[in-house]
């Protein structure tokens, strides 16, 4: 793993609990404009931010008076694969490029397979993307056909497999098989190549309204979003934007089961991956995680899937915007938020991603009809994750829930004691550290660490 | 288009393989998957004749030579856009109905 990432974490490491997050995240030694100059010679980045004027009167038609924030949104279809997930391509393929690897190797099902085949094939490198594609009846999600598609559209070797984790110990085989450079969507570069997007953000909001946004909501998955994003937010002196993660509620379908697998509409931006990947972000493919979302998050709220679907349909029909549907899960936040924030309040969803055949509301729904799920109209309330999709019936049914982040931050500390060696305290500097990754004060750590060890 | 049963040496088609059998899965799956073996499918060009079915070598477009049975020749895709679901298909009239009564009441 060392020589497919071209460094050693090791070095970082402080105890069995912190480590040097800010030194990891430095150490591949670009600044953002550094970053930024190697994003536009990918031609990434720099995506346009659109206030989203019809969607802002929809939701001021029922908010209370004075009440209805105005709604924005960074169209980051507009990169190259069509998604943010270009940035944290680009640096990773410059990063590999640089250091003389011959190819990449990503294992992903979402957009940043097509992110890396694309941005590899502008630099000339040999690509495999690993993903995993189907149940074990040979029938995959709509979704991650047309990323499969489109991974072999840019010319990238693609390893589609069946259900299950070991998806991890193929890549793994062929890093070693290849001695291509892992891009890892987790490294400190594919993090730093987000932090653009938020730095964008606050640009183009203080050119547009003369201020940096109120509230920036970010769909979140495995962390690298909410991290990169709320990063570059503080680079850009945006200290007082409230960052909102939001992901779909698929809670009580296992991730790893075979029948589960294509009972759910969604293959990214939900809860399957977001609380974990919060609560123990260490869980990834690389020894240290960069992406640390716990460590950014002012909240994190929920959608339904049938929310989701029906802010696609919304977006597209009010604002001439067909996108999503995954990315689309922060929009459907924003617009439950937009109605209970001030008119002068600006929400800034920060990311679209491109649509097509497979990958669109559409056929989410017609394939979750055909794998037994119910689709029907009625209160967003009444959906049940992997039996049932409940459309709204109206734009002020749909409702933000709030995820109660001290229980993600006891469970997190719980994590860090599990991942530690049997009998080991914590030190002052292992408290303050996981104040930091959790977002909290030494002394709540403190509390929750006396609770947990009793 | 016809669909084709067998394979000429330089042909793309696309190829499968177990990479696990059940009983060297990972430990801790849930059952439904720990009773299937892992499986892979991948595309390249045919290094020999074949028919589908037989096992046959492709070079992918990485150049790896990978080993599978033989499932397609010139493997397509099929997924579609599909019907529009009848519960999203009057949202947008709708919701600009709503936005022109707000805004002819002076809104916006």
């Amino acid at each position: 793993m060392r020589r497919a990432l071209g460094f050693d974490y090791s070095e970082f490491e402080r105890s069995p609990i912190a480590f040097d997050y800010e030194g990891l995240m430095a150490s591949h030694g670009l600044s953002l404009d550094d970053v930024r100059a190697i994003q536009q010679a990918a031609g990434v980045g720099s995506t346009p931010l659109i206030e989203l004027h019809n969607l802002t009167d929809l939701v001021r038609s029922y908010a209370d008076p004075g009440m209805g924030a105005r709604i924005f949104v960074k169209d980051e279809a507009a990169n190259l694969a069509g998604s943010f997930k270009d940035r944290r391509a680009s640096v990773s393929i410059h990063v590999a490029k640089q250091r003389g690897y011959e190819g990449v190797i990503a294992a992903t099902s979402g957009n940043y397979g097509a992110a890396v085949a694309s941005q590899a094939a502008r630099a000339d490198l040999k690509c495999i993307i690993v993903q995993e594609a189907f149940d074990s009846r040979h029938v995959g999600q709509p979704e991650i056909i047309e990323k499969s598609r489109l991974c072999e559209a840019f010319g990238a070797e693609v390893l589609q497999l069946t259900v299950g984790p070991e998806l991890f110990v193929v890549m793994l085989e062929l890093l070693e098989e290849t001695g291509y450079f892992a891009a890892s969507l987790y490294s400190p570069f594919g993090v730093a190549g987000i932090e653009t997007l938020g730095y964008e953000i606050v640009e183009q909001m203080r050119a547009l309204t003369g201020a940096p946004p109120t509230h920036v909501v970010v769909t979140h998955a495995g962390g690298g979003n909410t991290t990169g994003t709320a990063r570059g937010l503080r680079k850009a002196g945006a200290v007082g934007t409230q960052v909102i993660s939001a992901s779909v509620d698929l809670s009580g379908l296992h991730m790893a089961s075979d029948t589960d697998f294509n009972k759910k509409s969604f293959t990214t931006g939900h809860t399957g991956f977001g609380v974990p990947f919060a609560t123990w972000p260490d869980r990834a493919d690389v020894p240290r995680n960069a992406a640390r979302a716990l460590r950014y998050m002012d909240r994190y709220v929920t959608v339904s899937q049938g929310e989701v679907f029906y802010a696609t349909e919304a977006l597209a029909k009010l604002e001439g915007l067909e996108r999503g549907p995954s990315g689309n899960t922060a929009l459907a936040a924003a617009l439950a938020l937009a109605r209970d924030l001030p008119r002068d309040a600006t929400v800034v969803v920060q990311e679209t991603e491109y649509t097509g055949a497979g990958k669109h509301h559409w056929s989410q729904l017609a394939f979750a009809r055909a794998n037994g799920i119910e689709v029907r109209t009625g209160d967003p309330r009444d959906n049940v994750p992997g039996t049932s999709i409940v459309i709204p019936e109206r734009p002020e049914q749909l409702q933000a829930t709030d995820v109660d982040l001290d229980r993600l931050r006891r469970s997190y500390v719980r994590n860090a004691l599990q991942h530690a060696p049997a009998g080991y305290r914590p030190t002052a500097d292992d408290i303050v550290f996981l104040a930091e990754d959790a977002h909290t004060t030494p002394e709540a750590v403190e509390r929750i660490v006396a609770e947990l060890l009793e | 288009m016809d669909e084709r049963t067998s394979c000429e040496q330089g042909d793309w088609v696309q190829v499968e393989r177990v990479v696990l059998e059940p009983a060297d899965r990972a430990a801790g799956l849930p059952e439904d998957t720990a009773a299937q073996p892992l499986r892979m499918w991948v595309k390249g060009f045919a290094r020999s004749t074949a028919r589908i079915g037989e096992t046959v070598e492709v070079e992918t477009m990485t150049g790896r030579v990978v080993s599978g049975t033989l499932v397609d020749v010139l493997p397509g895709y099929a997924h579609t856009f599909g019907r529009p679901p009848a519960e999203l298909a009057a949202v947008g009239r709708d919701l600009r109905r709503r936005l022109a009564a707000y805004r002819a009441k002076g809104g916006g």
